[in-house]
């Protein structure tokens, strides 16, 4: 390794560190150390509104460093901080920026408690499912705070992710925004069973796909004597007769990215996890991990992978390709509303990549527009969801209701939640005067413009199969009625009231959705202006 | 400000779709006066559109005017431009003319009460504002954007307030839309990235006239029309709109298939052919023999049908199928002759539909069986019906019978066994109108119709503006021939082809067939 972290002589030569650029990360981190000590010392029924305020806080205040750093960096073209462990260039300040917005919005959703006092979380995850202690548990209306400063590492890791100038930061990245996410994926208050086995499939799948990442990064560093992409990406310039070695580095560093991102073959993970996990925590890591694994994929394509285009483009294509195809394909079998948003997740995974493969500038601006249109959709459906809910026997209002004959009628009897749902599924369908169209059309641009056509025509077959699938859930939702069958089936249904904290969450991803879509200029521009990356 | 200096175009886009949210804002108390503050905004919208017309110099239809450019979404080449030609104006004010009959038209059978009227109210007002904006555009973006976004009011429009099967033929509608245009999307794309790109790469101007590739050029052509060809709908791409034509209510039906649907048309004739002109006349000979295609199968359907709306709908694949005859004829009275026909058969079809809603609200099915000898019961029905139907067969004296003579004249010049088969439809058309008037109206009367009601005084103001519109436009096309005549010079030289030498003396021929139209109509 080099620079800063060598020791000179005999003595230790501190790094010289510019804070500013770090801001954003040092916030949400810190903030995330302040939620542990909270925790700890704050008395039990102060903690809620304690940890509330504080991850709002830092999540905004992070927002505004973002900003604040925004002007150097446009003019200067960014700065490489930590002799080269991260850099804020363009697109990380921007992917910084929409994570720490994406978190803001979910963390609204995972807040609210709803009408009848209990959130989403398991009051003690360690508890066996079904147990005497877990029922003592549950009645006696336990809720636990730590979800706000595991959301707050999680997002932190994704902030450093996309920012990361060597492979081991980028592994560290990784690691940092994976174990919270393993852990909040096994905290749903319902369903304990599904959640768990969605915590466990999620780790054991995530630690193995960690290990492949680990060992493409040893074989590039084989290859190149270094792990920074800088000079990784001189030394396939130069390098000869080591080909395999780089080939096999990034390769297995691309699976590590692809299986975050969710593309085929490494997604089985996926609707299991959306499913089984508590809904806030899947819509925030919907819109956030995404945000985060496709800014380190670009990162990755864009600096490394331009050498070695021609070995990998096949093997990219074929990706791209599977992806759309069983993520729609896969989706028009689902009934139940989580999985099929998981496996939609999948073929967007797929929109999206014709962008990143697409290797143009344009295709950089066309994904971030995409993830920041993709993202305000999936919180705002996933918070949607978290409302409408099954009632028992008894008339108890239980666990969400997630089978989609469940939701009949319902655009008759909450027509404003109904339609906020109905504007999310036409989002993702990409009609056009929704951010889903102009997200669609940007990446679909880059992909023809980059030579890769029939990848834009392998989407657009792809959107116009998942259009019926989105339009089939809009039909029931408002065309329609509830039968007592269905009812007897799978319970009654009834929408919470929500605290007000989700619902403002749905009303923000509501106005981004239509102003995306029909005034998407001034977030065009700033996307086209933070596109180059430097090395 | 005078008149001129007025966004005309874009108060007739703006207009409705504040009308939509007066009517959805409008209290519970004043929900009851949804239908005539409907009424009243498309009045007044009417009354716009009129003084559009006025602005305009029809002395110089070929040119597109009363043009608005703004830069929209320059990072993508995407501008706010809006302008019309004669053809594109007479197609607005079609739309802006059907819009407040059909809103007067809706009642509890065609919307419901309440709530779910007030919707529907709304939405057709959305609507009309889609429909105007899409006609007046000028940049394919723009277009395209408005060309798939419309069709939501549309999904909702068929699947909330149609039968029982609506829902499914909502979704069929929109997935066989959609699918057409998301194919088109890649070739706008494909499209832009051969022009001069830039903030505005997208103004249509900017768009005529590129040196394509050929193979491109076919492409891109082929994706377009395939679009077009859903949306109009041609034969084998049609299967969607008899199914929603069933389904939908009949004022629904009347905005589809008498606006809505010329998109597609209008698309071709503004689109296709302008941008893509060496791959029109390389595909011309296939278009034709499936507009042919069209015509005959249309028209042979109609006459199996049992459900009166799914006759309606075949009757109308067949009328497109001329449109689209006479517009790959590539003669200027083709041309004009389509692009009359178009605004003609909305006039014919949505009386067609509107009287027949009128006569299913009555019986409550729409099975032709269903009826008989209603004509003693409901004279003014049977007439208006009957009349209606006379314009589906292009009957002389009414507006349709022109623009089927031209396209027909149009095509004959150019390919003579088209026009030979294609008349063929005339004589079915003839059949299908006919045995179902018979079927309908005449014989014996049945018990359960015998005391049914016969037009109301607000049904009749539905009708009776449309065949007044027929019969003076049967008498005096005049008006309607200078707005198509520069337009159609203009296409023909866009595509490069030389009118046919016969073209002044077709002319000459068309005005004479007017005066035939005149003697007929007098001898009636």
């Amino acid at each position: 390794m080099t620079g800063a972290y060598t020791a000179v002589g005999t003595g230790f030569t501190p790094p010289d560190v510019d804070w500013a650029p770090l801001a954003p990360v040092l916030l949400v981190l810190g903030a995330g150390v302040a939620g542990v000590l909270v925790e700890a010392f704050v008395p039990q029924r102060l903690r809620r509104p304690v940890q509330l305020v504080l991850a709002l806080a830092a999540t905004a205040g992070a927002l505004v460093a973002v900003a604040a750093l925004w002007a150097g960096v446009r003019d200067t073209g960014g700065t490489v901080v930590l002799g080269g462990s991260m850099i804020l260039d363009g697109p990380a300040l921007v992917l910084q920026g929409m994570v720490a917005l994406l978190a803001l919005v979910a963390l609204l959703v995972v807040a609210d408690r709803g009408q009848n006092g209990e959130d989403a979380f398991a009051p003690q995850a360690a508890a066996v499912p079904g147990s005497q202690y877990e029922r003592t548990a549950t009645e006696q209306g336990l809720a636990q705070t730590e979800v706000y400063p595991l959301v707050l590492f999680a997002s932190g890791g994704m902030m450093i992710f996309p920012a990361a100038g060597d492979l081991l930061t980028m592994f560290v990245a990784l690691e940092v925004l994976s174990l919270p996410l393993y852990i909040l994926s096994g905290l749903g208050r319902r369903h304990r069973l599904w959640s768990q086995e969605a915590a466990m499939k999620y780790f054991l799948l995530g630690a193995f796909t960690s290990a492949i990442f680990l060992f493409g990064v040893a074989l590039l560093y084989g290859f190149a004597g270094s792990v920074r992409l800088s000079v990784i990406a001189e030394a396939t310039a130069t390098t000869v007769g080591l080909d395999p070695l780089l080939l096999g580095g990034v390769v297995m560093v691309a699976i590590g990215l692809l299986f975050k991102v969710g593309a085929v073959p490494f997604h089985a993970w996926t609707p299991d996890v959306y499913q089984g996990a508590p809904t806030p925590i899947t819509g925030f890591m919907a819109a956030c991990t995404k945000v985060a694994a496709f800014g380190a994929l670009l990162r990755l394509v864009y600096v490394v992978v331009p050498a070695v285009e021609w070995d990998l483009r096949p093997v990219l294509w074929a990706v791209v390709i599977l992806t759309i195809a069983v993520g729609t394909l896969a989706s028009l079998a689902q009934q139940d509303m989580k999985r099929i948003l998981g496996y939609s997740a999948i073929a967007h995974t797929g929109f999206i990549l014709t962008g990143v493969v697409a290797l143009d500038v344009d295709g950089v601006s066309g994904v971030l527009f995409y993830l920041l249109a993709y993202g305000a959709a999936v919180i705002g459906a996933f918070a949607v969801v978290t409302l409408v809910r099954s009632v028992d026997a008894q008339g108890r209002v239980t666990g969400e209701a997630t089978h989609l004959n469940q939701w009949a009628g319902l655009g008759r009897r909450s027509p404003w939640l109904a339609g906020a749902f109905c504007l999310f599924m036409l989002s993702f369908a990409g009609i056009p005067l929704t951010a889903g169209f102009i997200g669609k059309f940007a990446v679909f641009t880059a992909a023809v413009d980059g030579g890769a056509t029939p990848l834009a025509v392998a989407g657009v077959v792809g959107s116009a199969v998942a259009v019926f699938f989105y339009i089939r859930i809009v039909m029931v939702l408002f065309f329609s009625s509830r039968s007592p069958e269905a009812d007897r089936v799978h319970g009654a249904v009834t929408v919470v009231r929500s605290e007000g904290l989700t619902t403002v969450a749905i009303g923000l991803a509501v106005v981004a959705t239509i102003g995306l879509g029909v005034l998407p200029s001034p977030v065009l521009d700033l996307v086209g202006e933070a596109a180059r990356f430097i090395p | 400000m005078r008149l001129d200096e007025l966004p005309l175009l874009t108060v007739l886009i703006v207009l409705p779709l504040v009308g939509a949210a007066v009517v959805w804002a409008l209290p519970r108390a004043a929900r009851a006066r949804a239908r005539t503050v409907a009424v009243t905004v498309s009045l007044l919208e009417l009354v716009v559109a009129v003084a559009a017309a006025g602005a305009f110099d029809t002395g110089d239809a070929g040119t597109h005017q009363l043009l608005e450019t703004h830069p929209w979404i320059p990072a993508i080449g995407a501008s706010y431009a809006v302008g019309v030609d004669g053809v594109a104006l007479l197609l607005v004010l079609l739309a802006v003319v059907l819009t407040p009959l059909v809103l007067l038209a809706a009642d509890r059978h065609q919307g419901g009460t309440g709530d779910r009227l007030q919707h529907y109210l709304a939405l057709v007002l959305v609507l009309e504002a889609f429909m105007v904006a899409v006609f007046a555009a000028r940049d394919v973006f723009l277009f395209y954007v408005l060309f798939e976004a419309m069709l939501v009011p549309v999904y909702f429009l068929i699947g909330a307030f149609g039968g029982p099967l609506g829902r499914w033929a909502a979704v069929k509608f929109l997935v066989f839309s959609l699918a057409g245009g998301l194919i088109m999307l890649v070739a706008v794309i494909a499209l832009y990235l051969q022009g001069p790109g830039g903030p505005q790469g997208f103004l249509t101007d900017n768009l005529t006239g590129l040196d394509l590739p050929v193979v491109g050029e076919r492409l891109m052509f082929l994706a377009f029309f395939l679009a077009f060809a859903i949306k109009a709908p041609m034969w084998p791409v049609h299967t969607w709109l008899p199914d929603a034509a069933q389904n939908a209510t009949a004022g629904t039906s009347t905005l589809l298939v008498g606006v809505l649907d010329k998109v597609g048309t209008f698309g071709m004739l503004t689109l296709c052919l302008p941008l893509f002109p060496d791959a029109s006349r390389w595909a011309a000979p296939v278009i034709i023999a499936l507009a042919v295609v069209s015509v005959l199968y249309g028209a042979l359907l109609a006459i199996g049908q049992q459900d009166l709306m799914r006759l309606i709908a075949y009757t109308s694949i067949s009328h497109f199928g001329f449109i689209v005859l006479g517009i790959f004829a590539f003669t200027s009275v083709g041309v004009q002759g389509s692009a009359l026909y178009m605004v003609n058969h909305g006039l014919s079809t949505g009386a067609l539909f509107l009287v027949a809603g009128f006569l299913v609200a009555r019986r409550g099915s729409q099975r032709i069986a269903d009826f008989g000898g209603l004509q003693k019961v409901t004279p003014v029905l049977a007439g208006t019906f009957l009349v209606a139907g006379l314009s589906a067969l292009s009957l002389p004296g009414l507006s349709t019978f022109v623009s089927e003579f031209l396209v027909l004249v149009g095509t004959f010049a150019r390919s003579r066994p088209a026009a030979v088969v294609a008349v063929v439809g005339v004589v079915l058309a003839a059949l299908y109108v006919l045995i179902t008037y018979q079927r309908l109206f005449t014989g014996p009367v049945r018990d359960e119709l015998a005391t049914t009601r016969d037009l109301s005084v607000r049904e009749v103001w539905v009708v009776a503006p449309l065949i007044a519109l027929m019969v003076v436009f049967g008498f005096y096309p005049a008006p309607m021939i200078d707005l198509v005549r520069e337009p159609s010079l203009v296409t023909l030289d866009q595509v490069g082809v030389p009118d046919v030498p016969g073209g002044t003396v077709v002319d000459r021929a068309a005005d004479g067939g007017t005066d035939d139209g005149d003697d007929e109509g007098s001898t009636r």
